[in-house]
């Protein structure tokens, strides 16, 4: 049983071009139902056929958890990418309809902090508007510091520093601006929570930070937007289905599986959630282990990996599937 | 299908019972001869119509009874209904997940009207009619999850989720098989089960709540746990030790098949989505020994079930002063057949 076994069937109601590399998307539900309610943070899993191609990709749902006529995400177009982001900034159009997952939230509000510190870089910031718009509705105090390249890339800046005003502080590279880490959690009231999503330096730089000044680490928080690397091909042996497949350079080890039509459990797909744990059988070589669940241990030992982001180098690879 | 909601107690004279159609819906734990701790967790699906897995919360004939057995409770030690502050969006999820799936599965019993914020809603059986704001508590007589808490059966607990567990921040627990609110209010998944035996060595617990971190919304899940309790008493909480605790000692031989009651928890995990916290029904069903044996499939298999428990089962479950008499008067019911597969009575 996976989440994406459920797919809600919406329609895209609208599609949005917010600055030249970011698209922002709406959906509606087909039949003009509600659409689940959810909390800040949460994502979904965007289905897109792709001339023959299955792809989901998770996107981070920017609209307000308490609107639940329509959903919206916002889309960074990534051109070294395999063509997700391609897909969307390039085939969709309103009217057309899609299959996404219910909501799921890797990346939840810590509701009994006193204060939410978040700080997001570039596209991270999309989980923080919704998150914005529950901590204003409960009326805790919060605070978004948002880094971004330059002006022209800052999506949704402008937006939010008029609808949260002092709330928002903005920094842009190509203006010489950035945060100081240092200064900004040294200076936060007891109980407050800490929450960065952004490039992979920025979300290492925060936690090390906060990690330096003795922040408990129950109250650092933050989320990688994973893509699943490519690399080489390589083979794998599915033990209980007994076949071989191969998993294409620009493929992960769960698309190959899934296209077996052999049962496999995911959610997340950003190495995240854990759903997708497989056990190795047999390994001669080396597993590229890309994934946030697996423990320095369980990635030595050799016996599990994570197929949705992680990938194999060697000789053979067999997994209990 | 309308209910026939039986007027009795489950205190003092001890009138609850089955009625002889309630006996085969009956959720009977044990899908094999032998019974050891697992990690038993399925997709709670609509299942079989007439029993309880048909609906998302079963409603049955002894509704009207336990919720009033309900109220005694709470009048008595309001301790057991409790919600750390953080927790009042999740009391709202509660409200809405169990008022709109009532409203759907039993619409001659229960009525729901939503007007954006405002909800009309009515509970014909409890004689409640009532609207409010939802998200607005200051329009409730009392916290969401004790006013919902008290319009439906099963014991809840409300599970926050950070921090990579889960956290037991509030519940309404009155029906509970030994184990109290008051105690393990905000505890971790590890820390509420400590006292259970050969669980942990078995990797049940760690397995279980790498399941539950990841539970998707809309999808719930379902497992079987239980007890055997003397008389049908749904408190047998460790606050009224006293008041149950001897009761053990009245087993005999002559009464045992009125007295042993198999008590079945169907527990349900729903992840919730405003609050991203996870809701976890204790529903309990109770059945004289008596009553379990009028299905001989469940006669022989219970029997079978009782002798090879394991000592450690028999002691953590309380079991230990009347096992041997039990498991003596179960033998009659033994011809030794096999059984088939499955809880469902052949
Ligand atoms: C929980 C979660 C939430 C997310 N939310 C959002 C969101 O709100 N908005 C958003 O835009 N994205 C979000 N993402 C990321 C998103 O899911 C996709 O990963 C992203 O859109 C890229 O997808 P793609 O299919 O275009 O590229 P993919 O193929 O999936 O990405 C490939 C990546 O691999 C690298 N790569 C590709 N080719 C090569 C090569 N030849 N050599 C070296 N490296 C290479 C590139 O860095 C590229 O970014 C989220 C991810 C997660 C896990
Ligand atoms: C998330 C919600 C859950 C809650 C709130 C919960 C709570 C409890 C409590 C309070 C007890 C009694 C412990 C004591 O003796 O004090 C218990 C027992 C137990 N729990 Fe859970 N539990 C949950 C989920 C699970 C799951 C998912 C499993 C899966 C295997 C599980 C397995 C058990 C077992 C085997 C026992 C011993 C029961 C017996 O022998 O009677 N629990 N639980
Ligand atoms: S699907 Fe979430 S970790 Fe792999």
């Amino acid at each position: 049983m996976s989440a994406s076994d459920h797919l809600i069937p919406v329609v895209v109601s609208n599609v949005v071009e917010v600055n030249p590399i970011i698209k922002r998307f709406e959906f509606k539900h087909v039949n003009g139902d509600e659409l689940p309610a959810f909390s800040g943070g949460a994502h979904i899993v965007v289905e897109m056929l792709d001339d023959g191609t299955k792809r989901k990709n998770p996107y981070s749902l920017m609209s307000s958890p308490f609107e639940r006529d329509q959903y919206a995400i916002s889309v960074r177009r990534d051109d070294t990418g395999r063509g997700g982001s391609k897909f969307m900034h390039e085939q969709v159009r309103p009217g057309m309809e899609m299959k996404i997952s219910a909501p799921v939230n890797l990346f939840s509000l810590d509701l009994r902090a006193k204060k939410h510190l978040m700080i997001a870089g570039g596209i991270g910031i999309t989980p923080f508007i919704a998150q914005m718009a529950q901590a204003d509705k409960l009326g805790v105090p919060f605070e978004l510091h948002y880094a971004a390249r330059s002006v022209s890339q800052a999506a949704y800046m402008d937006s939010l520093a008029d609808r949260f005003g002092d709330h928002v502080s903005c920094y842009c590279d190509d203006q010489g601006e950035g945060v100081d880490f240092e200064t900004l959690l040294s200076s936060q009231p007891l109980g407050t929570h800490v929450y960065v999503c952004g490039p992979k330096g920025m979300i290492e730089r925060v936690v090390e930070t906060a990690t330096h000044l003795g922040w408990p680490a129950a109250h650092v928080h933050f989320e990688h937007f994973l893509a699943p690397p490519v690399g080489e091909p390589f083979e794998v042996h599915l033990a209980k289905a007994g076949i071989d497949i191969t998993v294409g350079a620009e493929q992960s080890l769960l698309e190959a599986v899934e296209a077996s039509g052999t049962p496999i459990n995911c959610m997340c797909r950003g190495g995240a959630c854990g759903q997708c744990e497989t056990a190795v059988v047999a390994c001669d070589g080396e597993i590229m282990h890309n994934d946030h669940w697996l423990d320095e241990e369980q990635r030595a030992s050799k016996q599990l990996i994570m197929p949705c982001v992680s990938r194999f180098r060697g000789k053979r690879l067999e997994l209990d599937l | 299908m309308t209910i026939q909601f039986k007027d009795e107690s489950f205190r003092g004279d001890f009138s609850y019972a089955n009625s002889p159609s309630n006996i085969p819906r009956f959720p009977f734990p044990f899908p094999e001869d032998e019974y050891m701790y697992s990690t038993n967790i399925e997709p709670h699906h609509a299942a079989r119509a007439g029993s309880p897995f048909e609906n998302a919360f079963d409603v049955d004939e002894h509704y009207v009874a336990e919720m009033k057995d309900r109220a005694l409770v709470l009048a008595e030690d309001p301790g057991r209904c409790q919600a750390l502050p953080h927790m009042e969006t999740a009391g709202w999820d509660f409200v809405e997940l169990v008022m709109v799936s009532k409203a759907r599965d039993y619409p001659d019993l229960f009525k729901l009207t939503i007007d954006g914020d405002r909800w009309h809603w009515i509970n014909k059986p409890l004689q409640i009619d009532d609207t409010f704001t939802f998200g607005d508590s200051s329009t409730l007589p009392c916290h969401p999850m004790e006013y919902i808490g008290r319009q439906v059966q099963g014991d809840h607990a409300i599970l926050d989720q950070r921090d990579g567990n889960l956290w037991l921040d509030a519940g309404i627990i009155t029906a509970q098989a030994d184990w109290s609110l008051d105690f393990d209010v905000g505890m971790n998944f590890f820390e509420w089960h400590a006292p259970v035996p050969l669980a942990h060595e078995l990797g049940v617990f760690q397995r279980a709540l790498k399941f539950l971190l990841t539970l998707p919304q809309g999808q719930p899940s379902r497992r079987l746990n239980w007890t055997l309790t003397v008389n049908p008493r749904l408190d047998t909480s460790p606050e009224n030790y006293p008041k149950w605790g001897p009761d053990r000692m009245t087993v005999t031989p002559e009464n045992i098949g009125e007295k042993v009651h198999l008590r079945v928890e169907l527990q349900t995990f729903w992840r919730l989505p405003r609050s991203n916290a996870i809701l976890f029904p204790i529903r309990t069903y109770l059945m004289a020994m008596n009553e379990v044996v009028t299905q001989p499939k469940w006669a022989r298999r219970i029997h079978r079930v009782m002798r090879d428990l394991r000592p450690e089962l028999v002691e953590y479950k309380g079991l230990s002063r009347y096992h041997p008499i039990l498991v003596e008067w179960l033998s009659q019911f033994d011809d030794g057949a096999p059984t088939s597969p499955g809880i469902f009575p052949d």
